[in-house]
């Protein structure tokens, strides 16, 4: 990125930004106090724990994991979780000896409501490109090492469908409440390319 | 949420993910502003999600691909090209406004984007 000032054509994007919020401020089709609550939201009150809840009500009630896997939107609706980029989620399940990775091979669809905004490497070029080529090589650099015969399956998120993950729960915490459970639950293992390690 | 301490590994507590979501403040207000609109009926998902396909995948393909990848850049293009399409702002005065920005004297606060400044004209 560039920062040279004077040149008109490479403006740094914040100045570009910024023009652009006074700009659509001044035509009233934009409220910055309205926007600050909406960035904090989604910076800090969402995040992956309301996916967190997701999983460890699903771990410990099997009518509502079956629900889940049945109909990801309506069921995380259920815990009063929704809206915008929240529709058409569906949920699939890890297992020992099948793993899902998501991917948006195309830009960056990711279920906000349950896993707030995605990260860095999920927009990242290489990680969109390279998922889907060698899914085990790439979990691999990223710690998560899948024995050969665990089937690997790479969901592409759209518009259309927005994949969250149901990762394995860990052996050893058959005694944690679902609250302790939430604690365990990263982003990462949401998006398969982690496990959940028992505590 | 009483978390273990946990600082790596998958056992470490969603919230110390440890990823800065947006890297700078612009970033934030960029994502913002493409979801305010939104939200307000000013375009459909799928009409910004195209515009950023498309620049995703000009950026791609073009030379500065050898530059580092800034997402919210592209996301930045995106908005602005559908603003243009809808003509509720344009690309021109966006950079004329910028800039003015640019123009101010050394010192202001760049960090604070809440207040409103009157520089601009």
């Amino acid at each position: 990125m560039t920062t040279t000032a004077g040149s008109a054509e490479h403006l740094p994007p914040a100045l570009r930004t910024e023009a652009l919020e006074q700009l659509l401020t001044e035509r009233g089709l934009i409220d910055p106090k309205a926007m600050d609550g909406l960035i904090t939201t989604y910076e800090s009150t969402i995040g992956p724990l309301n996916g967190a809840k997701v999983v460890a009500r699903a771990w410990t009630d099997p009518e509502y994991r079956r629900r889940l896997l049945e109909d990801g939107t309506a069921a995380i609706r259920e815990l009063g979780f929704g809206g915008f980029q929240g529709e058409h989620i569906v949920v699939v399940e890890n297992t020992p000896t099948t793993h899902n990775v998501v991917v948006c091979t195309l830009c960056s669809c990711y279920p906000w409501p349950v896993l707030g905004l995605p990260p860095s490497w999920y927009k990242d070029p290489a990680y969109r490109a390279r998922v889907v080529k060698e899914p085990r090589a790439v979990l691999s650099e990223m710690g998560l090492e899948l024995a050969h015969d665990v089937r690997i399956t790479v969901r592409d998120s759209t518009s259309e469908v927005r994949w969250l993950v149901l990762p394995e729960r860990p052996s050893g915490t058959e005694h944690l409440t679902e609250e302790e459970l939430v604690a365990l639950v990263t982003r990462d293992a949401m998006v398969g390319v982690a496990k959940v390690a028992a505590p | 949420m009483s978390a273990p301490l946990d600082i790596e590994g998958p056992a470490a507590p969603p919230r110390s993910n440890g990823e800065l979501v947006f890297a700078e403040p612009w970033e934030s207000r960029a994502f913002g502003m493409a979801v305010t609109l939104y939200d307000a009926g000013a375009f459909t998902w799928p009409e910004f999600q195209a515009a950023l396909i498309a620049r995703i995948a000009a950026w791609e393909a073009s030379a500065e691909r050898d530059e580092p990848h800034n997402y919210y850049g592209l996301w930045l293009a995106a908005l602005e090209d559908v603003l243009t399409g809808l003509c509720a702002v344009t690309t021109d005065e966006v950079t004329t406004r910028a800039r003015s920005l640019a123009r101010r004297p050394a010192g202001h606060d760049h960090r604070d984007h809440s207040g409103h400044h009157d520089h601009s004209h």
